[in-house]
């Protein structure tokens, strides 16, 4: 139901274990973190096409290349910073580059994975992942896009890099949400300002909507689940109407969505813009919501933001 | 493909050598050393052992090779052409803007070519995730993945070789090209290797080693690998860098390094004294 709390990666699982059924080619790789990736439901339905591979990212990912060379979708799963940074350059080489059909599908990123720490918080796993030509980036919103995302992974074939966190955290889209790559949808429409989310901080964005609109101003609200390609002409039209712009993301402010919409508003009409984000910095161990208020990726930052913008017009 | 004979192994991959060295000298980089170590085994591969359709690269019966040492370009080029993927004379169209033919191999790009390599320690991993897709659709090809031995100084092979293991792997089979120099000079005084048998033995494998430039010693070992049972196979072959042109072997200047005018002119002679 929309405003439940649910863990991304839940959905995740439950959309891998409905594969194992309806797609024969479908595998699905860990390395050793099935349990809190959620891959172990795929590996409960179907054994016989699930690898674990040990403790052994890059590996991980040289064998999914010879999978997908073979005919299969694959999906391989750790954590972001160990699916991304470990094993960087054998994305590049064996996955992106021959355009393969594997989908490197992260769990635990941003920093509300709170107490582990910076070690485990990835923060720069977008930007490392959108600098590689031929590969989609996604971040869904919550849990039932990240469902959806995950159905149409499957049906994509090329190699994507999909993020997701570890906490449960509220839904804000509807159980049926329909995700298509390259899609951004705008899910409040608003005159003043355009706030660009992804991931969690979406929902954010709606509560930062909200308080907006208290002090009168109306706030367009985009969520820009897929980061690479980015929707352009949706931005394009919105900050047209709105004059500014504010995006937030749980991740660097440095190549992440705030980087990629500055890219995208270079390229076009340039606005003010404000980016929420990580400001160059590591994170630390914490709860959650703890982290959240340091790090600056709260409601209050995002109104904080966009009031910026606006004034920046 | 055609019954070759031993002798007449030899001479193709004489004929490889040749190729190595006027592709190298025509781009005036690449790297002939470990190209003209690998060239007998390659031969013996493409000309014998290896089930595959030229005129067909995609035929699903097919055995899968990776070169993992993808710098060796060159000569897995020279086969694949020798083979009939393509024309011989594309193969001076090495390294340059445009050719199909990077200095690095890459999938998509040339037919024959399985996988995208030239960053070492990968090829281990792709060849054992063909292989096991092989063992879960029940088809009955081989993966050969061909190594440098310097590349193992790469964790990552390491990685593979415990999963290969794992996942028994018996479709599998590895080749180290034994010719103990890498750039840096010899592998021993870099990072060592040996006792390299024992090594991949303790992994789990069989470990089969021969002479690199002796045709039935590597004809004998790939059948022995083929029919390995319970492990995957490393077949360990003692080679010589730059063998086959008197002034390139054992030396490790070869590494990455095309022949000059002078010297092109030694090689090609050299090389075409001994081919048929």
């Amino acid at each position: 139901m929309t405003g439940e709390k649910l863990a991304q990666r839940n959905y995740y699982g439950k959309a891998l274990a409905e594969l194992a059924k309806e797609d024969p080619n479908v595998v699905v790789m860990d390395a050793d973190l099935a349990g809190s990736t959620k891959t172990s439901d795929f590996q409960k339905a179907c054994p016989e096409r699930f690898v674990e591979v040990g403790i052994a990212e890059s590996n991980m990912i040289g064998i999914a290349a010879g999978l997908a060379a073979s005919g299969k979708t694959v999906f391989a799963s750790t954590f972001g910073v160990f699916a991304t940074g470990r094993c960087w350059e054998q994305i590049r080489l064996a996955v992106a580059y021959p355009k393969l059909n594997v989908k490197i599908v992260a769990t635990h990123c941003g920093i509300s994975v709170g107490e582990d720490g910076a070690s485990h918080q990835a923060l720069e796993d977008v930007a490392i992942m959108r600098a590689l030509p031929n590969m989609v980036v996604v971040a869904p919103a919550d849990a039932y896009e990240a469902y959806a995302a995950t159905k149409e992974l499957a049906r994509y074939n090329g190699p994507v890099y999909m993020r997701m966190g570890r906490a449960d955290f509220p839904t804000i889209l509807s159980e049926d949400v329909e995700f298509h790559i390259g899609k951004a949808t705008v899910l409040r429409e608003g005159k003043d300002v355009t706030i660009v989310g992804c991931g969690q901080m979406v929902s954010s964005c709606i509560e930062a909507a909200e308080q907006l609109k208290a002090e009168g101003i109306e706030a367009e609200i985009i969520n820009m689940s897929t980061i690479k390609p980015l929707d352009t002409e949706t931005l394009a039209k919105s900050v047209a109407k709105t004059g500014c712009c504010v995006t937030a993301e749980e991740h660097s402010i440095i190549g992440g969505l705030g980087s990629a919409v500055a890219e995208a508003l270079c390229d076009g009409n340039w606005v003010p813009l404000e980016r929420v984000g990580t400001k160059d910095t590591f994170g630390e161990s914490g709860k959650p919501d703890k982290l959240m208020v340091k790090y600056g990726l709260t409601t209050a930052d995002i109104v904080t933001a966009a009031k910026k913008a606006i004034g920046r017009k | 493909m055609t019954d070759y004979t031993v002798a007449e192994l030899e001479n193709i991959a004489n004929k490889l050598r040749l190729h190595v060295v006027e592709m190298t000298y025509a781009a005036r980089s690449g790297h002939p050393g470990g190209s003209l170590s690998a060239a007998d085994m390659i031969a013996a591969l493409y000309f014998k052992f290896m089930r595959h359709d030229p005129k067909n690269p995609d035929w699903d019966g097919r055995d899968r090779f990776v070169l993992s040492k993808g710098h060796v370009a060159p000569v897995l080029y020279a086969a694949l052409a020798e083979s009939g993927y393509f024309p011989v004379d594309d193969l001076l169209s090495l390294r340059q803007v445009g050719s199909k033919l990077q200095g690095h191999p890459v999938r998509g790009k040339v037919p024959g070519v399985e996988m995208s390599t030239g960053s070492l320690g990968q090829g281990l991993s792709m060849a054992c995730g063909i292989a096991l897709a092989g063992k879960m659709d029940g088809k009955d090809y081989k993966t050969i993945c061909m190594l440098g031995d310097g590349e193992l100084q790469e964790g990552q092979n390491w990685e593979a070789a415990m999963f290969a293991h794992q996942a028994g792997l018996t479709n599998l089979i590895a080749i180290v090209d034994r010719n103990r120099l890498q750039i840096t000079g010899d592998t021993e005084g870099a990072v060592g290797l040996e006792p390299l048998p024992e090594k991949w033995k303790s992994f789990g494998w069989n470990a089969i080693i021969i002479d690199g430039h002796n045709m039935r010693q590597i004809l004998e070992a790939l059948d022995k690998a083929a029919n390995a049972k319970a492990r995957p196979t490393v077949i360990i072959m003692k080679t010589v860098k730059g063998k086959g042109v008197s002034f390139m072997e054992n030396n490790a200047g070869f590494h990455g390094k095309a022949c000059n005018d002078e010297e092109q002119a030694r090689a090609v002679a050299e090389l075409k004294a001994v081919i048929q």
